[in-house]
């Protein structure tokens, strides 16, 4: 049996995401191999040969696979799809853009942001928000299947000893062009990869205060930064700050949640955090029952004092 | 240019999901549904390009059982001109939603079709995806802002790490993401209005779809419930905790 693990990259290297995926694909079990499509990416194959745990490397270098768009990146992975029991990709932009249209041409079920692994066929999944765990058996041929990236160790990055092969690239579709990108430029972590996070809500009062409050606390913990969602439709940040359901999921050593009431969907996207903080001035706050320490106070006044203690 | 919106009848954001005693899924009975929030934002933006004059019909379509033509009724009376029901009392799982909707989508012929990312009830976001797929057409996931232009249509796509601003050919899918435009209520004359407009009625064998189910859920369970923590007094209390108990700050 051998399993395809789509990886996540931006043509330069390789993304942690795909490490989980990996992980992910060990634990259903097989020979793993590791589909990298993009544009000059050859040093991104040689990083994905070196994770631990995979067999095979197999890249297809292709200008009109630079910018990851799902058309033609589905048509390569179905088209070398013949032999793979199961084809995975993290949960990402990328993954989640990409993969349900392989699913549906191979004519078989996807299976959404698992969790995790109960046997081949089997798999847990999070429904309504996370507030119910699903678990699903598939009776397709091939297993198409988006991994959420907190609920699998990262595989480690060295060790492996990979063979990379290339690999044909199939036509340019031409149905979609990038014009492009406005990245989030940031020093800090990633929210997705971040051990500390300090997140932000509608208790900000304001992107003024988002950002002058919080950085100097982000700064002092090397954290990254995020937002519920009521902060991001306040327009106080971008959306891709955001922490919930509809935004990303996270699941850092700490999440410091400040100003947050704690909605269900925002809990849904943080609640697998090891250690939650909240402080907010609202002693009622659904966010103090999952917190594992709360402190009711006001923020302004709070997340100084504690730049200054730490 | 025809506009085909698909909209999802699903349990209202506002309701507390229960899991079921037995683990064969969630509490449904005598609950609040309402309209999926991401296909009430596609409906909006379709009523937006048809008023901007881009398209000339709104057509809304709904797979499931028959309480959906509620969701419908709520489609045209934001704004919607007529709406399909593809019935059945069948578990509908994604793919077969997306194969009701591309014999819908070969019969109507809309040059643009938007729902939304995902349906809050399932969390999938597939549909849409699997839809171009198998009509073959150009997608844009996960929009923010759509243009129309001619035979095209520009989309910013909210993607990991910022944003992202494709073109795509048309016909296209497009899938809908909170910040694309904060829909209208419906009026109550538009409600009204609503009632009189046409709802077609259709069965997934006129339109010979298998909808099977691919999927069988085993269980569905309660996830491991965090519990509530402590208060703690002041910030030094609180450093303190995070240093010597949680040790997750040195």
């Amino acid at each position: 049996m051998s399993l395809l693990v789509i990886a996540e990259h931006d043509n330069a290297s390789l993304k942690g995401a795909t490490l989980n995926a990996v992980t992910a694909a060990a634990k259903i079990g097989g020979e793993i191999h590791v589909l990298v499509a993009g544009s000059g990416c050859s040093a991104v194959a040689e990083q994905a040969a070196k994770i631990a745990g995979v067999a095979k490397v197999r890249v297809a270098d292709a200008a009109h696979y630079a910018d990851q768009t799902a058309e033609n990146l589905a048509a390569l992975i179905v088209a070398n799809a013949a032999g793979y029991s199961h084809i995975l990709a993290p949960a990402t932009s990328n993954g989640k853009n990409t993969l349900p249209r392989v699913a549906a041409l191979l004519d078989v079920a996807q299976i959404s942001e698992i969790i995790s692994v109960v046997d081949a066929d089997t798999f847990v999944r999070p429904i309504y928000a996370g507030n119910a765990l699903a678990t699903v058996k598939s009776a397709d041929a091939t297993k198409v299947i988006t991994v959420r990236t907190t609920g699998f160790d990262a595989a480690a990055n060295s060790g492996g000893n990979g063979t990379v092969e290339a690999l044909a690239a199939g036509p340019d579709l031409g149905q979609s062009k990038l014009l492009g990108r406005e990245l989030t430029k940031s020093a800090r972590p990633e929210l997705g990869a971040a051990k500390i996070i300090v997140s932000g809500g509608r208790g900000m009062g304001s992107g003024e205060n988002y950002h002058k409050v919080l950085e100097p606390l982000a700064d002092k913990l090397g954290a990254a930064m995020g937002a519920s969602r009521a902060a991001v439709d306040a327009g106080f940040v971008p959306n891709d700050y955001q922490v919930g359901q509809t935004g990303k999921i996270v699941a850092p050593q700490l999440y410091i949640a400040i100003g947050i009431s704690g909605a269900i969907q925002h809990l849904a996207g943080m609640k697998d955090s090891k250690v939650i903080v909240a402080i907010n001035k609202d002693p009622d706050a659904p966010i103090f029952q999952v917190a594992d320490y709360g402190l009711v106070a006001d923020l302004f006044a709070a997340v100084p004092e504690l730049v200054a203690a730490l | 240019m025809k506009i085909l919106v698909p909209v999802k009848r699903v349990i209202d954001y506002n309701v507390k999901v229960r899991v079921k005693a037995d683990g064969t899924g969630v509490d449904l009975a005598n609950v609040k549904m309402s309209m999926n929030p991401f296909d009430e934002i596609a409906v909006e933006e379709a009523m937006r390009l048809k008023e901007a004059g881009k398209a000339t019909e709104v057509i809304a379509v709904s797979c499931g059982v028959t309480a959906c033509q509620e969701t419908l009724r709520t489609a045209m009376a934001i704004g919607a001109d007529r709406s399909i029901l593809v019935e059945t009392d069948v578990e509908l799982q994604p793919l077969a939603v997306a194969k009701l909707l591309a014999a819908v989508a070969k019969k109507e012929a809309p040059q643009l079709i938007i729902l939304g990312k995902q349906a809050i009830d399932d969390d999938a976001n597939q549909t849409g995806q699997m839809l171009a797929a198998l009509l073959g057409w150009s997608q844009a996931t996960f929009a923010s802002k759509v243009v129309i232009g001619e035979g095209k249509a520009t989309v910013t796509r909210e993607v990991d790490g910022g944003l992202e601003t494709i073109e795509i050919s048309l016909p296209a899918i497009v899938t809908t993401d909170l910040r694309l435009n904060e829909p209208r209520y419906a009026t109550l004359p538009n409600i009204m209005k609503a009632k009189k407009k046409p709802l077609e009625v259709v069965k997934p064998a006129d339109l010979g779809v298998d909808v099977a189910p691919r999927l069988a859920t085993v269980t569905v369970t309660e996830p491991p419930k965090r519990s509530a923590g402590i208060k703690v007094a002041d910030i030094a209390q609180l450093v303190d905790k995070l240093k010597n108990e949680a040790k997750v700050i040195a």
